[in-house]
């Protein structure tokens, strides 16, 4: 018998094993939720698969009788924009900074120290300032996840320039290379990959701030639904929400590696080798 | 004129001195190596002359001139390793020479001076025999390969000093060989001046045409650090008869 840690699953025992925990969580779910509405067929803690089907039914593909819009996609495309606004703000104000600070000793004693003082800052705590200094609106939501997600990928692009091999960023200058030629051939193109892993990385804080604000003050969302519902304790729309905002999250992680290595072979050849 | 002189140049870290008291003089053409004990200096010898470093006293004429104090297109380095772009294929890699002085804001070149700068860098590849690997990437190279292709991107800028920096110390015995072959044949019909730092003294008589080296003559056991390096032996290997009196000569003294 070989020892545990050297056993390997084949592959459809690692398939199996995989899809067991979600099996296994919809069916504790399915069981629980039956005992429930057994006893009480009003409860509205664990909704039954019907029920939340139904609700998806009415928020996604029925029109809204006030509005007249599909809530489930307004609130989808409401949040996408926002957070998808606030990545790519915070991508690329991280790329051009950490780079420059990176590369440039002048830059970095400028202006390091205040990157790494504001990342220190809890951006919820300064939510309120936002909130009255940018007002309701999209504006204060987008600069809240940049508040919260750029100066860590500042932080990070700056790093991953000062990790490259000084023997490179010389070898460059021996060819006769500006500083700017250094940036925008040796450097630029070999931090990308590690800009678009630290995008990935921030999805996460992205969403939290997303949903926080969206939670405060909004008029769509898929946050704002998700707070404005619990008011009337419906599980049934939270828990499709939730499951919804997890797939989005997946896939744009999903998406974003692909991107990742259909651009830079080179680099994930590299990280395999390792 | 000397092509390049070393006057009176010393070099301390803080307290720790370095190299003291350096008085050489170069002329074009030759391949200096140079060999001596971990620790002693030669490799900062070698930052200096590539202007990573500056000297604490002293001065390196080059060509009349002081030597500029930042690396740049006159002198070519090849490093033991991390010399060549990872991100850039082989080509790209010897191509970016050219396209950094052709193209100084875009750094990429298209049409017709893209076709020229192509043409010259084949050659170059050619040269060190790296033609049917053009479209790899560095990982994909052995470590003799990527030297190759470290040397080839030297060699587009056409430097007039070449450093070397234990270029062949982490290569097989066999392809340490042919490098050796290689670096011979592109001294000689470049008619560079090379300087190389070697572990290897072996490496050191079988290249160069001179051989420096670096030791401390002045040793105080209670102050290990108040003396530096100098050069101890300036030995001429141009000739086999030379060769042989000098090797001789660093029997002697050890």
């Amino acid at each position: 018998m070989k020892r545990l840690m050297n056993l390997t699953p084949s592959k459809p025992l690692s398939i199996f094993l995989s899809l067991m925990p979600f099996v296994l969580i919809l069916f504790v779910y399915w069981n629980a939720s039956n005992v429930r509405l057994a006893e009480n067929p009003n409860d509205k803690l664990l909704p039954s698969f019907s029920q939340i089907s139904s609700a998806v039914d009415r928020l996604a593909f029925n029109e809204d009788k006030r509005t007249g819009k599909y809530i489930f996609w307004v609130d989808t495309q409401a949040s996408l924009y926002r957070i998808g606004l606030g990545i790519l703000i915070s991508a690329a104000s991280g790329l051009i900074i950490g780079l420059l600070t990176g590369l440039v000793p002048i830059a970095r004693s400028n202006l390091s120290p205040v990157v790494t003082i504001i990342s220190l800052i809890p951006p919820m705590a300064i939510l309120p300032i936002l909130f009255i200094s940018f007002g309701l609106g999209e504006l204060a939501k987008v600069m809240l996840i940049i508040i919260g997600t750029a100066p860590v990928i500042i932080r990070d692009m700056q790093s991953r320039v000062l990790q490259l091999p000084s023997e490179q960023l010389i070898k460059a200058q021996t060819l006769g290379a500006s500083t700017w030629l250094v940036a925008l051939r040796v450097v630029l193109p070999q931090i990308l990959p590690s800009l678009i892993s630290s995008m990935r990385l921030s999805l996460g804080a992205a969403w939290l701030f997303l949903i926080a604000a969206e939670a405060i003050a909004a008029q769509e969302g898929l946050g704002y639904r998700i707070f404005l519902v619990r008011r009337y304790m419906s599980m049934d729309v939270i828990f499709p929400y939730v499951i919804w905002i997890t797939t989005l999250a997946f896939l744009m992680d999903f998406s974003l590696k692909r991107l990742s290595q259909l651009c830079f072979p080179w680099y994930h050849d590299i990280e395999s080798g390792k | 004129m000397n092509f390049l002189s070393i006057e009176n140049l010393y070099k301390s870290y803080g307290e720790n001195l370095v190299l003291e008291r350096l008085n050489l003089t170069v002329e074009q053409g030759e391949f200096v190596s140079m060999v001596g004990a971990s620790g002693c200096g030669k490799s900062t010898f070698l930052n200096m002359l590539l202007g990573k470093e500056k000297q604490t006293k002293g001065k390196i004429v080059f060509e009349g001139k002081e030597l500029t104090q930042e690396p740049d297109a006159e002198r070519g380095i090849v490093f033991q390793k991390y010399s060549v772009f990872p991100h850039l294929t082989v080509l790209q890699n010897v191509m970016i020479a050219d396209e950094f002085s052709h193209s100084p804001i875009l750094g990429w070149t298209f049409g017709k001076s893209k076709k020229e700068i192509k043409q010259k860098a084949m050659s170059f590849i050619d040269a060190v025999g790296l033609s049917p690997a053009i479209k790899k990437y560095p990982h994909e190279l052995s470590g003799g390969m990527q030297q190759r292709l470290a040397i080839a991107q030297a060699l587009m800028k056409a430097p007039k000093i070449l450093l070397l920096d234990e270029p062949f110390g982490a290569l097989d015995p066999g392809i340490r060989a042919d490098m050796h072959e290689l670096i011979l044949d592109i001294w000689q019909k470049n008619k560079l001046t090379i300087f190389m730092v070697t572990h290897d003294i072996q490496e050191g008589f079988k290249l160069g045409s001179r051989l420096w080296v670096f030791d401390k003559i002045r040793q105080d056991p209670q102050a290990p650090n108040a003396y530096g390096a100098q050069v101890t032996f300036d030995l001429s290997l141009t000739t086999e008869n030379s060769k042989a009196a000098a090797k001789e000569l660093l029997k002697e003294a050890s």
